[in-house]
This record gives structure tokens, sequence and C-alpha cells, in this order.
């Protein structure tokens, strides 16, 4: 009785927590009541719950603790993303093993009891190689282009039979061969279901895996019969649900473009063999363009944060102003890697809050532009998005640069975004390139407008 | 059992009416945080390993120990890195 009343005070904890982190003022509060709603929970279930093992018990979780910490506490917050799929994947995991080994233990296990088994190592299988296989993509050690295998697509739909055969079958016949079968099978499904998701739709796949992960540990719940971990897994499945809604939405695409679009558009890149020419400039040039304009668009991306240029972008901003230059930051929805990067990474670099705009506040006033100065974005400014129904970006929205005045780009080289996409702002006679990494040519930058 | 499939369908409505307004801003933080909340699955974690009476039950019981709480840890800690950049920006 009183462990389920210290439960219900647990679960009533991640909702607050949930709450507080949509909106910017209890944000942090929220997270912090969450992790006190663990601590409970967690010390609960080991004071009542546990038989025996108890020291190894502990031994685990420190282990645990000493991996997560120093991993939570370095990562660079432009790997934020892939970290989070980590932490996401090995969550997946914990929870198949939970049902797994639960599974064992019981033996006269009745039908709904197989059917919640079930479901957990399926999802939790499906969210742990899925989770990894999004790892490999954004610290690109593997290709962030959507991989179509041959026969992918059919390929998908054998997996995804067989693991609905393999699931009927251990429902019907409760066999722990059968169920290790499954694991391999929701295993293999994950990596097929991620693999054809390219480039900037990688963060929306990982959302969705963070709802399995949560609905994975909620189908748990029915298999211990625990009601913290049904509560506490469906919220997280239900909310991530949505913000995967909403995170698709800010890119503008349905969700199902997103994850099944690399079947379908495979066509629509190479842009015919014609020599177009780009304009090139040197610092010089580009510090009189910046240096006498009256106002300035900057919009940062996530070559910015690679070159850990947020500094030295606030520094030359703030040399503007002292010109009298009006600028702001467009900050696109999905700048950086996810959503809301950007602004955690301008943030840690002190910019002003207000400086940061969006798109509805830039774009209706784009015209009256004098420069917009794009630091390492790419396909956040492509105006093929806007024009070109063939683009695989296309629908999203960008920042109609392409419409002010004045554009300078700002780049290492040639190669295209994140998306793979070719942009054909660089070949529009208003915009002048600047070739370097972000951090050198904006302090050299920097110095050219003190000198002018 | 109709009593967790209650609880389960009230639970859903609770998840969607809770982050049914968010500004794009808190998107990545939000999703960490919910991360890190069915890092919960380390209760189950600890109870199965509690009970486990098999060799092999508690082995993976205890790698289910170590993973959820990787999991938790991970994900509360990485969440308030990011949360405390926002500190004192607001208007």
């Amino acid at each position: 009785m009183t462990v389920q009343l210290i439960y219900l005070v647990a679960a009533l904890c991640f909702i607050l927590a949930l709450k507080g982190l949509s909106t910017p003022r209890y944000a942090r509060a929220g997270n912090l009541l969450g992790a006190a709603g663990m601590a409970v929970a967690v010390v609960t279930a080991f004071v009542h719950g546990v038989e025996h093992n108890g020291l190894l018990i502990v031994v685990a979780i420190v282990l645990g603790v000493a991996v997560g910490i120093p991993a939570a506490r370095s990562v660079k917050m432009t790997a934020i993303p892939q970290m989070v799929a980590l932490f996401n994947g090995v969550g997946g995991a914990a929870a198949a093993l939970v049902a797994f080994t639960e599974f064992l233990g019981v033996t006269e296990p009745d039908v709904l009891f197989r059917i919640a088994t079930v479901l957990t190592v399926l999802i939790g299988s499906v969210s742990f190689s899925g989770s990894v296989v999004t790892f490999l993509k954004l610290q690109e050690l593997m290709t962030s282009r959507p991989v179509v295998l041959p026969f992918g697509q059919i390929l998908s739909i054998g997996v995804a039979a067989v693991s609905v055969v393999l699931a009927v079958a251990v429902s019907v016949v409760p066999s722990g061969f059968l169920l290790v079968l499954l694991a391999l099978a929701g295993l293999a499904f994950g990596v097929l279901f991620v693999l054809p998701v390219g480039g900037a739709d990688v963060p929306i796949a990982i959302s969705l895996l963070n709802a399995f992960t949560g609905l994975a540990v909620a189908a748990s719940g029915y298999v211990l019969a625990n009601t913290l971990l049904i509560v506490a897994g469906t919220l997280v499945g239900a909310s991530g649900t949505i913000l995967t809604r909403l995170m698709a939405q800010a890119m503008g695409r349905p969700l199902a473009n997103i994850l099944f679009g690399a079947f379908t558009a495979v066509a629509a890149t190479a842009a015919s063999g014609e020599q177009r020419t780009v304009r090139a400039g040197t610092v010089e040039d580009v510090a009189i363009l910046l240096g006498y304009a009256h106002n300035v668009v900057v919009v940062p991306g996530y070559g910015l944060a690679v070159a850990q240029a947020q500094h030295a972008a606030r520094e030359l901003v703030a040399q503007l102003e002292g010109r009298g230059v009006s600028v702001s930051y467009g900050i696109h929805p999905v700048a950086g890697r996810m959503p809301g990067h950007m602004n955690v990474l301008l943030a840690e670099a002190d910019v002003p809050y207000d400086q940061l705009k969006e798109l509805d506040d830039i774009n209706p006033g784009i015209t009256s532009v004098d420069v917009a100065l794009v630091v390492g974005a790419n396909d956040v400014v492509n105006p093929g998005a806007r024009d070109e129904p063939s683009s695989p970006i296309y629908g999203m929205p960008i920042f109609d640069v392409d419409r002010a005045k004045s554009v300078v780009f700002m780049k290492r080289s040639m190669r295209p975004g994140f998306a793979g996409v070719d942009n054909t702002l660089l070949y529009n006679p208003k915009t002048t390139l600047l070739f370097g990494d972000a951090k050198d040519s904006l302090t050299k930058l920097l110095a050219a407008v003190k000198q002018l | 059992m109709i009593d967790l499939l209650t609880i389960f369908v009230l639970a859903v409505f609770v998840g969607f009416e809770v982050v049914s307004k968010v500004s794009t801003i808190l998107h990545t933080p939000l999703m960490s945080g919910a991360n890190a909340i069915h890092g919960v699955i380390l209760v189950g974690a600890i109870l199965i390993t509690g009970h486990a009476t098999s060799g092999l039950e508690l082995v993976l019981g205890l790698l289910a120990v170590f993973l959820a709480t990787v999991n938790v840890v991970g994900g509360f800690v990485v969440t308030d890195r990011m949360l405390e950049m926002f500190k004192g920006h607001k208007r």
C-alpha cells in the first residue's frame, strides 16, 4: 500500500516534469522534479522489492552512474542529439531484457502476460538497434544520406511479417527460443527502419524511437504488473508521439514522407551537368558590405556550431551594432541537428535571447535586409525547398534570403549540406561566397570591420 | 487487468495533454527529459533482479539494471546541462 502511494507520487513528479519542460520558465525545475521522483521510486523499489542480490544490484547501479554521468557531462553541445539517441537505445534494451528475464522466471505465463512480454521485447529491440543506427549516422561513422538497400522495402516488410508471426507464435506457445528469435527480428527491423531516413530527418527518427521506448516500458509494466512503469512509459510514449509530430510540422513535412520518403523520391537530384559559376569574395569585400549595411540578418547553422564559432559570431555582431548596424539572428526551427538545438548553442555563447528571431519574424521584412550572412547553414536557406517540388526537402519552410538585397554565404567547401541537396542560392548573382572555417573567417571579418 | 488498462488509457491522454503546446526552442530538452523518464525501467530491472533465482536471470537482470541506470542518470544530467544555458537569457 505505502509502496503504491510512493509510486503515485513519483508518477505525479513525472507528469509535472513534462509539464515544466514545456515552458521555458519552469523547464529546469521540471527536470529536477523528474529526477527527484525517479530517485524516490528507485530507492523504494530497492528497499521493498529486493529479496536477494542486493549488493550486486548496487554495484550495477554504481557502474551505470560511473558511465552515464561522465558521458553526459563531457559530451559537446553539438553532439547532444546522438547522445540522447544512445541513452534512448540503452533504455529500450533494458526494457527488452526485463521482460525477457521475467518470462524466464515465470512457470505458467497466461496469455495477457505473454502478449505484454512479446510487445516489450519487440519494441525494445527495435528501439535499441534503431537508436544505434541514428547514433552512427549523426556521429558520421556511417553516411548520413538515406540508405536504400536493394529490395529494401520488400526486406523491411518481410522482416516485419516474420516479427508478427513470431510474436503471435510466442503468445500462443511460450518458448524462450522463439522469444530470442523475436528479439533478433526486432533488432533487424530497427536497422531497416532507420537506414532510409536521411540527414536532417534523423532527429525525428530519434524522437519517434524515444516514444517507442516509452511504449516498451509501458508494456513491461504489464509484464511486472507495476503501475508506475505503465504510467511513466505511457506518458513518454504519448508525449513522444506528439513531440515527433510537432517536429515534423516544424520541418513542414508529413511524418510518413520523412520516414519512407527515400523509397519514393530517389530521383530528383543532379540538376543537369551545365557549368554554373559562383562568385567568391575576400574578407575585405565582405567587411565593407557588412560595415556599411543598415540591417543584417545572421543565419547560423550546424557548421557554425562545429567550428565552435558562436563566440566569434557574437563579437562580430557586437562590433557591427557598435557601428549602428541593426543585426538579428534568424534561427530556423531545425537549425543545428535537432529542433531547438541552435538556441541551446547560441545561449551557450551568451547571445541575448531577444536577438534570436524565427522564420515568421524575418521573412516578411526580408526584402529590406541589406545583407543576409549565412554561417555554416545550407538546407535552411535552400530556395529549392520552396520552388522545386522535385527537391527532397521540398515543403520545408526556409529563410527567403535569396530575396534579401545581398547574401554572404560562408562555407567550408562546395559540398552540399547535411541533407545532401544542391543549393541554387550558391549560384545566385547576389551571393558572395566566403570560403573557409567559420570561426577563422568570422575572426578575420571582425578584424577587417574594425579597420573600416 | 482492466485496472491496468484504465491507467494506460488515462496516461495516454495526460501525455498528449502535457506537451500539446511547446515552443520549438524546447523540443530538444523536452525529448531528452522524456528520454530520462522512460529510464524508470530501472525500477523494473531492480525488481526482477531482486527476485532472480537462476544465474542466467541474474546476469540479464544486472545488465538491465546497468543499462537503465545509464539511461536515467545520463538523461537527467544532459537535460539539465542544456537547460542551464537558457538561464538568465529570458526576457
